[in-house]
């Protein structure tokens, strides 16, 4: 790990960190690629051993030794306590009401937690085309709860997102409930500043706890809508020693594994 | 009845200019021998269906074989983006294609309505995302019975779906197992299905009676293509090639070096070549 700093961990590192705490052993976790993947492992790999992680390729239940490259790695199979066609996955299991927190990132988010990973610009002749929502729009809205976890930068966190890919709280309010939608929405942003939470009525996130070292103006510096901070601010607990092994020991083998494929071959 | 026929023939009896086409395989079991084989023909005009496009439709789509694409995620997993996809959508090169994009919840209701013989599938989703307002295929309908708004999407019916399974039998009836994603809905969505396989085996005797078994009837051909489907992988059988996903976003970001690793990689390479790709990735024994 470069650039720990006097700290002794990476900002990335504590926001993987914070992230993986929120979840509990009894969650049945519904796994967006990339960030939430590693939270989720290093949350099974500690605190929540029992944690029942889903990835939408159909396997429920995985441990992987390594974080999976894609969605659909072999390794998340042959560890899954049962592995389901793609129909059954969403008809049944999170159509179903079987996920309790669906962990999403981003690409650009709003401050009700609409989240845009679809195209930057207009969508029929975009600036960039982004991947598009894959399993997002609907873990959004059939996962009882839905955490989200990026990086802060002014670029991807927006006053205005280009695109709805995953609904969120919308305007804020009641506007889920006004759409039909029954399950909470967003209820937690980790990033790696600052741990948010969405005020009670308005829905806006709020930052509710400064990571170590982490003030205000920073984050306020890398967001681009004008930041609410909660009356009782607290900073979040530094990572402990056994926080951070589990994270760099599954960085390192992941590392390695996905490197240990190359050999100067076709592809 | 199934025939057991070379991998150029089985796509050139069933793949035509103008065909609507699935080549599915969620990450695993992607058909990428029967693609490249597509991409030797020179098929035209094909409306492509798949729901992460990854890398054979980046290429399909780059070699200008696309007039159109309908997809869920249109990114390299794990990577980033697929260039080949961006160039034509946000640029029209090679040529531009028309977009029908859906979210997986989408995709795999209506491959599941397009094996189920019905018009539509009817789910729970969509709610608040954009995609309602910038795709017309999008649509509700009410629950008679409880009063609902429920989204609705066509069924996905395509005229030739190919995938790539585990094993055949001397019959013809093909095994798929591991991450069985949308292959069994696909084939049966089809007017007519291609397998590749990595073997053929004299019977599935002794296998467990739940796995996932096309039968030989719903299959139009079948190509034995040992490592057909790298760089994704065959459980049971060789790892998924992760570092050749890493390595394409550089190939596919320039249209030069794009089409030296097409001319070298797929024109002037065969289905025979798939095999020596995945000898290292294949667990020791």
């Amino acid at each position: 790990m470069s650039d720990a700093g006097n700290l002794g961990f990476t900002p990335n590192e504590m926001m993987t960190i914070a992230a993986s705490r929120a979840l509990k052993s009894d969650d049945v976790c519904f796994v967006g690629i990339g960030a939430p993947s590693a939270a989720c492992n290093v949350a099974r790999l500690t605190h929540a051993p029992d944690i029942t992680l889903i990835y939408e390729s159909g396997t429920i239940g995985t441990a992987p030794d390594v974080l999976p490259l894609s969605i659909g790695d072999g390794e998340l199979c042959e560890t899954a306590v049962t592995t389901v066609a793609v129909p059954e996955m969403f008809r049944y299991w999170l159509q179903g009401g079987r996920i309790s927190i669906g962990f999403l990132g981003a690409a650009q988010l709003d401050k009700f937690g609409n989240i845009n990973t679809t195209v930057i610009g207009d969508y029929a002749h975009p600036k960039t085309r982004l991947p598009g929502g894959g399993g997002a729009p609907e873990i959004a809205t059939s996962s009882r709860q839905v955490y989200i976890t990026m990086p802060q930068s002014k670029r991807g966190m927006v006053e205005k997102i280009d695109f709805f890919t995953s609904f969120g709280h919308g305007d804020g309010g009641d506007h889920r409930q006004r759409l039909g939608i029954d399950t909470a929405g967003p209820t937690l942003l980790i990033t790696d500043l600052a741990i948010w939470k969405p005020d009670p009525i308005t829905k806006e996130f709020t930052v509710v706890s400064l990571h170590p070292g982490v003030t205000r103006a920073q984050v306020q510096e890398t967001c681009g809508w004008t930041v609410k901070f909660a009356e009782a601010l607290d900073e979040t607990p530094a990572p402990t020693e056994l926080e951070l092994k589990t994270l760099r020991d599954l960085q390192a083998r992941t590392k390695a594994a996905h490197q240990g494929t190359a050999k100067g071959k076709a592809a | 009845m199934v025939k057991f026929l070379p991998l150029k023939e089985a796509v050139a009896d069933n793949l035509h200019d103008g065909d609507t086409v699935a080549f599915e395989g969620f990450t695993h079991l992607i058909p990428t021998a029967a693609a490249h084989e597509a991409i030797r023909q020179g098929f035209r005009d094909l409306t492509l269906i798949r729901m992460t496009p990854d890398l054979i439709y980046d290429q399909m789509i780059g070699m200008g074989m696309a007039r159109k694409i309908v997809f869920s995620y249109v990114g390299n997993p794990g990577v980033g983006l697929l260039r080949r996809a961006r160039d034509a959508i946000e640029n029209g090169f090679p040529r531009a294609i028309e977009v029908e994009e859906h979210s997986h919840a989408g995709m795999a209701n209506a491959y599941e309505a397009g094996a189920a013989g019905l018009p539509c599938a009817v789910f729970r989703g969509y709610r608040g995302a954009g995609l309602a307002a910038v795709n017309p295929n999008i649509k509700s309908v009410t629950c008679p019975f409880t009063g609902e708004v429920l989204a609705a999407v066509p069924a996905i019916r395509p005229d030739v779906t190919f995938i790539h399974a585990q094993k055949a039998d001397r019959k013809g009836n093909v095994l798929v197992e591991g991450i069985i994603g949308i292959q069994k809905e696909a084939v049966l969505a089809a007017k007519r299905a291609v397998v590749t396989v990595e073997e053929v085996v004299d019977n599935f005797d002794d296998l467990h009676p739940n796995l996932t078994v096309l039968p030989s009837w719903t299959i139009a051909a079948i190509s034995v293509v040992p490592g057909g489907s790298h760089p994704s992988y065959t459980h049971g059988y060789y790892e998924r090639d992760n570092a050749a996903y890493l390595e394409w976003d550089e190939i596919a970001a320039d249209r030069d070096r794009f089409q030296a690793w097409i001319r070298k990689y797929v024109i002037e390479s065969s289905a025979d070549d798939f095999a020596g790709r995945v000898g290292h990735l294949r667990k020791a024994a």
